[in-house]
């Protein structure tokens, strides 16, 4: 199972099965009702008729994207620390975080607009928002979970307070916090996108791909939603790979999920 | 005995918060060199009383003097050896030795010269950058060991180090210990739950009873050092391990005389 061949030979099939099934509704469907499914040919060529638009919006959206994302890591880093202090702390903030997270998107997001305006500072705002709780969470989880055997080393040596905690306590979290990160960066994308369509603005070419969307249905240009669909997705990817790669250079000497182990 | 000793319980007792007595009125010096092991039931506060010696508890009653001094103001003097190995797993074996010296602020260049020379100690030159996942539980004991040593302490507290190692690694560490302790002197307690590691090791062994907690009766094992494999095959030696054995099952068979803590 494990050879490489595999690997690349499963997919590939799996992949050819689908776009088998693809071409194969799409000529089903009589002629005028064709637009419903593009094929992958049709999107193609939208991406090129369309690229120039779609570089702009996603470059947008991912600007709106990594504001809010880098944004939701300082901020849920800081107030982390600031929960993992006691338990009289979280319980009393815990409620509030909650309600932040329970409100949709679209209903925050005049909001954002009223306080920032719309634009760039609102899609990061919004990112922010949604990205920031699987941060907090996990990463307080994590500063509060460590070892009592080490945490009593510490004691043992007198570690002041600033040791225990960045010697100690922060490094032991950092699994959890890429938990909360590889989670964070999936709804992050999503988020901008959304973020882009409640509280975007396009003025000066500075829509994203939220608005895009809305362009291409509205003008009926199914193929071009369908790239930017594809791309939206395309983005996900990219910030996941990144945030992999982050986790995998960081815990891959020491996490057991790392462990290579021949059987 | 004419030095000073290092380590005196005056009548110790301990309770937590207001639980039955744990230990009951420990009485007991201990002379510098001494290696000293605690052997008991369990639960009948070996672990406790190292404890107590390293500051990480308060006694209850009694005094505790370490080299002069209260267990707290003693600290830069003792290291400690936990049954786990304890090792920070994001750092490797060098790292994770250099811990305690940074937190005693020990200058880098101290550091790195004093963890090549503990590494070679415990023969483990050649794993220094190795990170903990990659050791055997043998090899993590000894970077524990290592890092204790690192401390240069005149007081090694050991907690059932050798507890969850098989027989042969254990009796091939327990001899490195002892080689280890020729060349720094320093005093140790050893909690141990087996009989021949307590006489391989010590000069004295305390046997203690349970509920409460106390010195049932100490035994001194007069055999020279340095010992080696050889020393487990002398009659000496075996006898002394068949005589612990006796005392310990005498205190096992027979639980405390008094298990409700006394009315105040
Ligand atoms: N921090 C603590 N709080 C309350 N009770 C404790 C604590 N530590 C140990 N004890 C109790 O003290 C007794 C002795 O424990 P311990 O010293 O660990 O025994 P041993 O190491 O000999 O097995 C046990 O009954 C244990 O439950
Ligand atoms: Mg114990």
């Amino acid at each position: 199972m494990s050879h490489p061949a595999f690997r690349i030979l499963l997919p590939a099939l799996a992949g050819a099965l689908v776009l088998a099934l693809w071409y194969g509704i799409h000529f089903y469907l009589t002629a005028e009702m064709r637009f419903l499914l593009p094929t992958p040919g049709a999107i193609l060529d939208a991406f090129v008729e369309h690229r120039g638009a779609l570089a702009r919006a996603t470059w947008n959206t991912a600007q709106g994207a990594l504001l809010g994302f880098g944004l939701a890591i300082v901020v849920s880093f800081a107030l982390a620390i600031l929960l993992s202090l006691s338990s009289l702390v979280r319980t009393s903030l815990y409620p509030y975080l909650m309600a932040l997270q329970m409100t949709p998107l679209p209903v925050l997001a005049p909001i954002c607009v009223i306080w920032v305006g719309a634009g760039l500072n609102s899609v990061a705002l919004l990112t922010f928002v949604i990205a920031f709780f699987p941060l907090v969470v996990n990463t307080t989880q994590g500063l509060i979970s460590t070892d009592r055997n080490l945490v009593e080393l510490f004691a043992l040596y007198r570690a002041s307070r600033w040791q225990q905690l960045f010697l100690l306590r922060v490094p032991s979290a950092l699994p959890y916090f890429f938990t909360g990160l590889r989670i964070a960066a999936t709804i992050a994308p999503i988020g901008a996108v959304v973020a882009d369509m409640n509280a975007g603005s396009s003025a000066g070419g500075g829509g994203g791909l939220g608005f895009q969307a809305v362009i291409y249905s509205a003008q009926a240009k199914y193929p071009a939603l369908f790239a930017t669909a594809a791309t939206t997705c395309l983005l996900g990817f990219v910030l996941n790979a990144a945030v992999l790669t982050l986790a995998w250079l960081t815990l891959r000497h020491w996490h057991d999920a790392y462990e290579r182990r021949d059987r | 005995m004419s030095a000073a000793p290092l380590v005196e319980f005056r009548n110790v007792t301990k309770r937590f918060g207001d639980g039955p007595l744990v230990l009951d009125r420990i009485a007991f010096a201990a002379q510098p060199g001494d290696f000293i092991s605690l052997i008991g039931p369990s639960g009948c506060g070996k672990s406790t009383a190292l404890r107590l010696l390293a500051g990480l508890s308060p006694v209850t009653g009694g005094e505790l003097i370490v080299a002069g001094r209260t267990p707290d103001a003693a600290a830069a003097d003792l290291a400690f050896v936990f049954q786990e190995p304890t090792l920070l797993p994001w750092l490797n074996v060098a790292h994770n030795i250099e811990v305690p010296q940074r937190l005693r602020g020990v200058p880098a260049e101290t550091r790195a010269a004093t963890t090549r020379r503990v590494l070679d100690l415990v023969r483990l030159g050649e794993k220094a950058a190795a990170f903990p996942r990659q050791l055997s539980g043998g090899q993590k004991m000894r970077v524990s060991i290592a890092r204790a040593l690192a401390l240069a302490p005149k007081l090694l507290l050991l907690d059932e180090p050798f507890g969850a190692l098989d027989e042969m690694t254990r009796e091939h560490l327990n001899e490195e210990l002892l080689a280890i302790r020729e060349q720094a002197a320093w005093t140790a307690f050893f909690v141990t739950h087996s009989v021949a590691e307590a006489v391989f090791l010590s000069n004295r062994i305390l046997v203690l009873a349970a509920q409460p907690g106390r010195i049932h009766r100490e035994i001194a094992v007069p055999l020279p050092y340095p010992r080696t494999e050889e020393t487990r095959l002398s009659r000496e030696y075996l006898e002394l391990v068949a005589t612990v054995s006796r005392v310990l099952r005498s205190v096992e068979a027979a639980p405390g005389p008094d298990v409700s803590p006394p009315a105040a």
